[in-house]
């Protein structure tokens, strides 16, 4: 570790994987929910479980970026983190905040949690995602400022590299969209506009930018491939993911109540959308070939070319697959639309957090890389959670296509219930994916804690 | 990448392009502005739509179902649910779920709804059903 202040990293990154832990649990509750439909019924009603699921995957992956971004600005700045100090509090907040409420979900009725928490004052919760009690979305606006307050008062006394700019565009992007969550106006239509440009102008804009970033930081420093080339690269990504993200917004907007011409804008802009996530891969591949250096952490280099791949295979591939409007018409709201949400967080957010786990945790703890035996483990995980998330997308897709034929297209169509027993069977293949999923999690957390003591040497 | 295309280059583009395609979305977004008062019925919108939506909200039903498409897909679309149920048959499913839920299958809470609550909610529903939403879903069933 060049700064002693990237330590405080370390707390977030642990976090993070609990969470994660948390979250694969939960998913699989919903799993089986899907199939056995009473199944913790009426303790933990599905919408309760789906709440704590995706507001953990959130906030797991909000640990993972606040660590990476801790790690990573005092190295690209070359100088100490502005605030250790305020950087460990802001931890403590959030886990707190994020436990409560998780705790919240979980033990008291969802309407009764609104009344206790000032949902009258302003009605914030009970839209998808942004769920969170109002203390938790003003916790999660108080810990953004000072995390970012934090971290360009270092920029600001540091070097100003592309890659920490990039990051830092993302960061301030991701709490800037934040802000949309607290209005809600009673106008359904208005409300639906303004949560995408949270929830779309997040995974598809300003958090690739955050992918992007963090992926050639990483890449610098395992294939010590010149800074110039890459961050060259990197600034095509970013200009390719914002010219056609922002106005791919529109594919959001063909059927709920917004005009017609979003069908065309929307279309043309999000098929536009998978070339930067195909450069992304090109990008990896590219500089892994003209590495100058053989970096003892194999892991987090597999780490590197696979969130390439998996981010371009969900986000890109599966998204396109939904993305025009005549597709999306009988896609819309569907196991389709299911199955492109898993590949494309995991591929693109949970693995790149990964990787930069990958990179600094070994680093955080005092070596280069770690032992082979616990890289080997991190493999296996690597491609047990992958190759599970690749069968878990393939099932949902099946399940998808199987729904949209019984209920949607055909001349007489099914209702919802008749059809979803029909496809019931891939809903059990889907959970058993998920438990090799949860196998390969359990993997990568061993793998921290074998081999430790044979020190490999950089 | 060839040595004429310089990284300072990159870079101008990049702000430049997303300044300039931000713009647009600003624009596009206007424009929708001004053409929405006649396809979101805003104007048919009551205290008593206000207080459906606000119920919908509160317990979450987006955590099961979809909404114009947009939720959970565990359970039926409910933007149409008033062309399959009616009005009456919207309640009365809502009033008819046992506590303990149905042996077996997917099931939905009982919320104890009030009257006038149900009545809000499905005022909610058929405001919703209301939108000119191009036509979608492609049959009743949602
Ligand atoms: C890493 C980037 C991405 C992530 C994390 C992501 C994630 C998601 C998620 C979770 C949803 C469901 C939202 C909801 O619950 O309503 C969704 C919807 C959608 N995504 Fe993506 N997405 C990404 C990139 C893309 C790209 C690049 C495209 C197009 C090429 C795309 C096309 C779509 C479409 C068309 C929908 C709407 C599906 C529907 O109508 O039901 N996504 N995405
Ligand atoms: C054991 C593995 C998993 C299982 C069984 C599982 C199951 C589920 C289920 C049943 C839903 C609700 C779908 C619905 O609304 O009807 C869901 C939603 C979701 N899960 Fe998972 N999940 C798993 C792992 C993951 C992972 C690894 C990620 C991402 C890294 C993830 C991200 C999401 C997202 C983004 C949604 C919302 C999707 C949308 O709105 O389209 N899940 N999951
Ligand atoms: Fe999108």
């Amino acid at each position: 570790m060049q700064y002693k202040s990237q330590a405080v990293a370390k707390p977030y990154f642990i976090a993070a994987i609990g969470l994660f832990v948390g979250q694969i649990l939960f998913g699989l509750i919903l799993g089986l929910q899907y199939v056995l439909g009473d199944f913790l019924f009426p303790a933990i009603p599905f919408n309760v479980a789906r709440m704590v699921h995706t507001n953990l995957l959130i906030v797991w992956l909000l640990f993972g970026f606040m660590g990476g971004a801790y790690y990573m600005i005092p190295e690209e700045s070359e100088t100490e983190l502005f605030s250790p100090k305020l950087a460990l509090i802001l931890f403590w907040t959030f886990l707190v905040a994020g436990a409560l409420t998780i705790v919240g979900y979980l033990l008291v009725p969802y309407a009764t949690l609104a009344e206790m928490t000032g949902n009258n004052l302003v009605e914030t919760m009970g839209r998808e995602f942004l769920e969170q009690p109002l203390p938790t979305k003003l916790g999660i606006v108080v810990v953004a400022l000072g995390f970012l307050f934090n971290l360009t008062m270092t920029m600001l006394k540091g070097k100003k590299t592309a890659i920490s700019m990039v990051l830092m565009i993302g960061l301030w992007g991701l709490a800037v969209f934040f802000l949309f969550s607290f209005y809600n106006p009673v106008n359904v239509v208005l409300d639906k506009f303004f949560w995408w440009w949270t929830v779309h102008l997040w995974v598809e804009g300003v958090w690739e930018l955050i992918l992007g970033s963090f992926l050639a930081f990483v890449l610098i420093k395992t294939t010590g491939v010149d800074r110039e080339v890459i961050e060259k690269w990197l600034y095509v990504i970013v200009t390719l993911t914002l010219i056609t993200g922002i106005i791919g917004t529109g594919h959001h907007y063909f059927w709920i109540g917004t005009p017609e011409y979003w069908q065309w804008w929307g279309s043309i802009f999000s098929a536009l959308e998978p070339i930067p996530f195909f450069a992304m891969t090109v990008f990896a591949f590219n500089m892994v070939n003209r590495r100058r250096r053989e970096h003892p952490n194999k892991a987090a280099v597999l780490w590197a070319l696979g969130t390439g791949v998996m981010a371009f295979l969900g986000a890109g591939v599966w998204g396109f697959l939904h993305t025009l409007a005549p597709v999306n018409y009988y896609t819309h709201g569907t196991q389709i639309t299911a199955a492109h949400g898993h590949m494309a967080f995991y591929g693109a957010y949970a693995m790149v957090n990964l990787m930069m786990i990958s990179y600094a945790m070994p680093i955080l703890r005092g070596r280069a890389a770690n032992s082979n035996k616990s890289q080997v483990l991190e493999m296996w995980s690597f491609w047990l959670m992958t190759v599970a998330i690749v069968f878990i997308t393939l099932f949902l897709t099946a399940a998808g296509i199987l729904q949209v034929w019984l209920q949607r297209a055909s001349d007489t169509p099914l209702p919802f219930m008749v059809a979803q027993d029909k496809i019931a069977i891939f809903y059990w293949m889907r959970e058993w994916a998920g438990v090799f999923f949860l196998i390969g999690l359990i993997v990568y957390i061993v793998s921290f804690f074998v081999g430790g003591d044979e020190k490999e040497t950089a | 990448m060839s040595g004429a295309f310089t990284k300072s280059m990159a870079r101008n583009i990049f702000y430049g392009g997303t300044v300039f395609f931000f713009l647009l979305f600003l624009a596009l977004s206007f424009d929708t502005h001004t053409q929405l008062p006649k396809r979101d019925m805003r104007a048919n919108i009551t205290p008593q739509i206000a207080e459906g939506k606000k119920l919908w909200e509160v317990n979450n039903c987006i955590g099961c179902h979809t909404l114009l498409g947009e939720g959970a897909y565990f359970a039926p679309e409910l933007g149409n649910v008033i062309v399959r149920y009616g009005e009456e048959g919207t309640k009365a499913f809502i009033q008819a779920r046992p506590k303990e839920g149905i042996p077996g299958r997917r099931s939905m809470p009982q919320f104890n709804f009030t009257d006038d609550q149900l009545n809000a909610i499905v005022a909610f529903l058929k405001h919703v059903n209301s939108i000119n939403t191009n036509n979608w879903p492609p049959n009743s069933q949602g």
